[in-house]
């Protein structure tokens, strides 16, 4: 219970999780949300290296002006590729399957989800759809782009799209159900006293994810349906020489696909806003607004779609509703940013690992959040849409904000799901060093897209190459960094410090439980009478409080 | 804590039965009304019966009405976020003019159907 | 697995069970409006474009058929209601009865449906190379469940909508391609409903269903009353345009 012991604990609980059913089987046809977690946890992290292997082969493609590695073709299918795999299979799943499955229950006092056997199979249904991805691109590969246009997709591509399309409609069907055990979870399985302003930010940030997974992931599944059945059949849905219409295609995919930006983000800031209040010791700043937020910008992010189709020649009044929307979608999430720095604010501030991935996820995800409003603002659009601005924009958002988030989370919560602690001081390094890559490589992205390089060429003019070359090179630097979480996290899970309950220590019912937690999670259900974050009140946590009313950084530990 | 449901309300079979008459009611109306030449508002006459429809079979089929308030928010949210699919993507269609002033501009067909690739 | 209305472990109680189901239920059927959202949506759309085209395709559609089918898919959700009426009030026997009933006027159904289908097969309907929307009007031996009379109204119409529509057949496709999708779509709907209510009845001969657990009832009716609705909306959109003419 208390991280206060007056000697560090030495061994791990005699029952947990993970020791209590042995067997490939006992894993495979588990119906333990914590369990289910992990096998998300080795999937999507093979995407992760599938995407990023496409990563590669672009960033060393674009070394050169002339484009001397790949042929156009061969291009195509490395930058779609490469969307595919981390979008669908990597950043939709990463912390709602993993950090989400695993902690959500133990963050309401619950002993599962609602329904277990429906996450258990949602883990088999995006398998079954990686799948089929996974023949598309090695029976050929896909270079249409991740966004699938018709009818490039649908009539003249010569690459694997029927496959690939499949292998993407059934991972949506992952994404729906558990969306929909979430928030089927939260409305039904609190424990007694876990009011809806009780609940972490965390939870709040998946019930908002999880609205728009059930209302956005039904209409690409639709969308990929009737492209395929095109793709297959000949039929003419979008198809301009038997009547069909591009455009509805776009408006179709781009209904889910804004919408899924917000199913990537949302999630990295519930856990930013579990990070940050634990690491300066202070409750989160405005939590009623932080919470209505996340809402916000899930039922906004449904508003704003056509920003992607500024120049395909749609209706000038649509573009000025859309874009007047897409500004104000961004209030929101600046909301958040400002009470995240409030939370900062007269806290006591400690550096630990995760807090590092909060920092960066901060200054990373404003930056990206802000370029935003350049290709939301109609004039400018015209001159960035589809140029290297774009592409540093997004992944501002998705590897300085979501991707920090994850590894925030994972390090986080890492002694609670192994029950051993990761190595600190090599963590607080690999940190700065995917920072500094990270910064490397999309920074002067930025510039090249400013200064007119287009997206998806496999050449560019000759002046372009410094900065390519240091994007090239800052990948390199940003692999490291992502390597070396990969390594020390597993050797952690094995060979690391024991951790005991709440070794950092924070707030939430989760941190009440042994690590790793029993398979039913609680012995005894909890019934809850604190407010979350609420550092003052919580004695059993072992800080001490000053008589200015902050909070020590560091507990007896 | 979780939220209770209410006692089961137990929906009477006489309203059941009521209710799908009106409903093939509906249907004779709704093709009846379909040979008359209403221009532009049979769609809206058509579409207006047809919700009607849904809506019974909604509140009383599906026991909406005896329902808690949640349930209810379900319903209209779908229905709301199926609006916003429907309308603001027609939005786009019906607001186009293109350089000559000319409303609603479509792609132009070509006679020839291309060769079709699996 | 769930043999005699047991409390499952996550649960506390059997009424957060029966919550937690029907509440996922009517997310589920939530996320059903917006996957048939996007096929309206690309209907509307076409609609709007080619009326001309989709007039000619709904008038080639039968309306007995069509309003047949509308009754006995109302009549199916008013026996599922009472299916799910009597779990509520313990007559089990009843329960059996209404379930079969369901499932049976299901199966007329998907009869009525196949013989739409082959009709539109046998009619060069089908979209696809062979499609041509002039196929019977041309044909008049190749069609020979079209009357004279019809096919003379047939005629008049097409020649009218291709006066409208020089591309009158390729747009005709996209109507039938919207047909194919929605009713389609629907009807594999049905059949995953027919494999559940089949489900059920094995069930409740079992004499599962009771009072206090009724939840399979329950939700498997949400879902086919679900259904029913689709067709509801599909009923008038495909075969009620520009009937007057």
């Amino acid at each position: 219970m208390s991280a206060t012991a007056a000697t560090p604990v030495k061994t791990l609980p005699e029952h947990h999780y993970l020791n209590a059913t042995y067997g490939i089987r006992s894993w495979l046809l588990t119906v333990d949300h914590k369990r289910i977690a992990l096998l998300y946890l080795a999937s999507v992290t093979l995407f992760f290296f599938i995407g990023g292997f496409f990563a590669m082969m672009i960033r060393l493609h674009l070394l050169t002006p002339s484009g001397y590695l790949l042929s156009a073709d061969t291009y195509n299918r490395m930058f779609t590729m490469h969307g595919v795999a981390m979008i669908f299979f990597f950043l939709i799943p990463s912390i709602p399957a993993i950090l989400g499955n695993f902690l959500i229950p133990l963050m309401i006092g619950a002993k599962d989800l609602a329904f277990p056997k429906i996450n258990l199979l949602s883990w088999y249904v995006y398998v079954v759809g990686a799948a089929f991805t996974l023949y598309s691109m090695v029976s050929g590969g896909l270079d249409t782009g991740w966004t699938f246009y018709t009818p490039l997709s649908t009539v003249y591509s010569n690459s694997a799209v029927a496959p690939a399309v499949i292998g993407v409609f059934i991972t949506g069907f992952s994404s729906i159900l558990t969306g929909l055990n979430f928030l089927v979870t939260i409305h039904t399985m609190r424990a007694p006293g876990m009011t809806w302003f009780r609940l972490p930010m965390f939870v709040w940030a998946h019930y908002a994810t999880s609205i728009v997974m059930i209302l956005g992931t039904p209409v690409i599944a639709i969308t990929l349906a009737l492209a395929g059945m095109e793709r297959l059949f000949g039929l003419g849905f979008f198809n301009p020489a038997m009547g069909g219409d591009p455009i509805l295609f776009q408006h179709l995919f781009w209904f889910y696909s804004h919408p899924a930006v917000y199913i990537m983000i949302l999630p990295a800031m519930g856990v930013i806003s579990e990070l940050i209040p634990t690491f300066a010791r202070k409750q989160l700043f405005g939590y009623h607004f932080v919470a209505a937020a996340s809402l916000a910008i899930a039922v906004i992010g449904f508003l704003v779609w056509t920003h992607h189709m500024f120049l395909t020649g749609q209706s000038t009044y649509a573009a000025l509703a859309f874009s007047f929307l897409t500004f104000l979608v961004a209030i929101p999430s600046a909301v958040k940013v400002f009470n995240w720095t409030a939370t900062l604010y007269g806290g006591s501030i400690s550096f630990d690992t995760p807090m590092l991935y909060a920092f960066g996820f901060l200054g990373l995800f404003l930056i990206g959040g802000l370029t935003g409003l350049f290709l939301g603002c109609l004039g400018t659009d015209i001159h960035v849409h589809d140029t290297y601005f774009v592409v540093a924009h997004f992944h501002y958002i998705m590897v300085g904000g979501a991707i920090m988030g994850y590894l925030g989370g994972l390090h986080f919560w890492w002694p609670k799901m192994t029950g051993r602690m990761y190595p600190e001081w090599i963590a607080r390094i690999a940190a700065l060093i995917l920072f500094v890559g990270f910064n490397l490589t999309f920074f002067p992205q930025f510039l090249l897209g400013y200064l007119g390089m287009p997206r998806r060429y496999h050449v560019y003019p000759p002046e372009f190459q410094v900065y390519n070359v240091m994007s090239t090179a800052g990948a390199s630097i940003l692999a490291i960094g992502y390597l070396m979480p990969m390594i020390y996290l597993t050797w952690a899970a094995f060979f690391g410090k024991v951790a005991g309950n709440n070794p950092w220590p924070a707030t939430g019912l989760e941190w009440t439980t042994q690590s790793p937690p029993l398979t039913e999670n609680f012995e005894v259900t909890p019934v809850v009478t604190w407010e979350p974050y609420d550092f003052h009140h919580r004695p059993d946590l072992g800080l001490d409080v000053a008589a200015n009313g902050v909070v020590s950084a560091h507990g007896n530990d | 804590m979780s939220e209770q449901e209410h006692s089961e309300h137990i929906v009477s079979p006489g309203i059941y039965l009521a209710i799908i008459l009106i409903l093939l009611f509906l249907t004779g109306t709704t093709i009846s009304a379909a040979f008359v030449n209403l221009g532009r508002f049979n769609i809206v006459v058509a579409l207006a019966i047809a919700t009607l429809k849904a809506t019974l079979v909604v509140l009383f089929f599906m026991h909406a009405k005896y329902s808690p308030k949640r349930t209810k928010l379900i319903i209209l949210a779908g229905i709301f976020w199926l609006a916003l699919l429907l309308f603001m993507t027609l939005s786009d269609y019906i607001t186009r003019v293109d350089y000559r002033g000319v409303r609603f501009p479509i792609s132009q067909v070509i006679h020839q159907l291309p060769a079709q690739r699996g | 697995m769930h043999r005699t209305g047991e409390l499952y472990g996550q649960f506390k109680t059997l009424e957060q069970q029966k919550e937690s189901a029907t509440l996922g239920m009517w997310i589920f059927l939530i996320t059903e409006v917006m996957f048939f959202g996007g096929i309206m949506l690309t209907y509307a759309t076409y609609r709007h474009f080619y009326y001309p085209a989709f007039a000619v395709g709904s008038n080639t559609l039968s309306l007995k058929l069509g309003g047949f089918n509308t009754v006995v898919l109302l009549a199916s959700s008013f026996t599922m209601a009472m299916a799910v009426w009597s779990s509520q009030v313990g007559k089990k026997t009843l329960i059996s009865i209404f379930l079969l009933l369901t499932i049976t006027l299901g199966f007329v159904f998907f009869g009525v449906k196949y013989v739409e289908y082959s009709q539109k097969f046998h009619h060069h309907l089908v979209p696809g190379k062979k499609f041509d929307i002039f196929y019977c009007v041309n044909n008049p031996a190749s069609c020979p469940d079209v009357d004279a009379e019809e096919l003379m109204e047939e005629s008049k119409l097409l020649e009218e909508a291709k006066a409208a529509d020089p591309d009158l057949n390729a747009h005709a496709q996209l109507y039938y391609s919207a047909y194919f999708g929605m009713t389609g779509l629907h009807a594999l709907h049905m059949v995953i409903g027919a494999g559940l209510l089949f489900w059920l009845f094995t069930g409740s001969l079992a004499g599962k269903f009771t009072p206090q657990w009724n939840t399979p009832v329950d939700i498997v009716g949400l879902y086919w009353h679900f259904v029913d609705i689709v067709w509801i909306y599909l009923f008038p959109l495909l075969y009620l345009i520009d009937r007057h003419k």
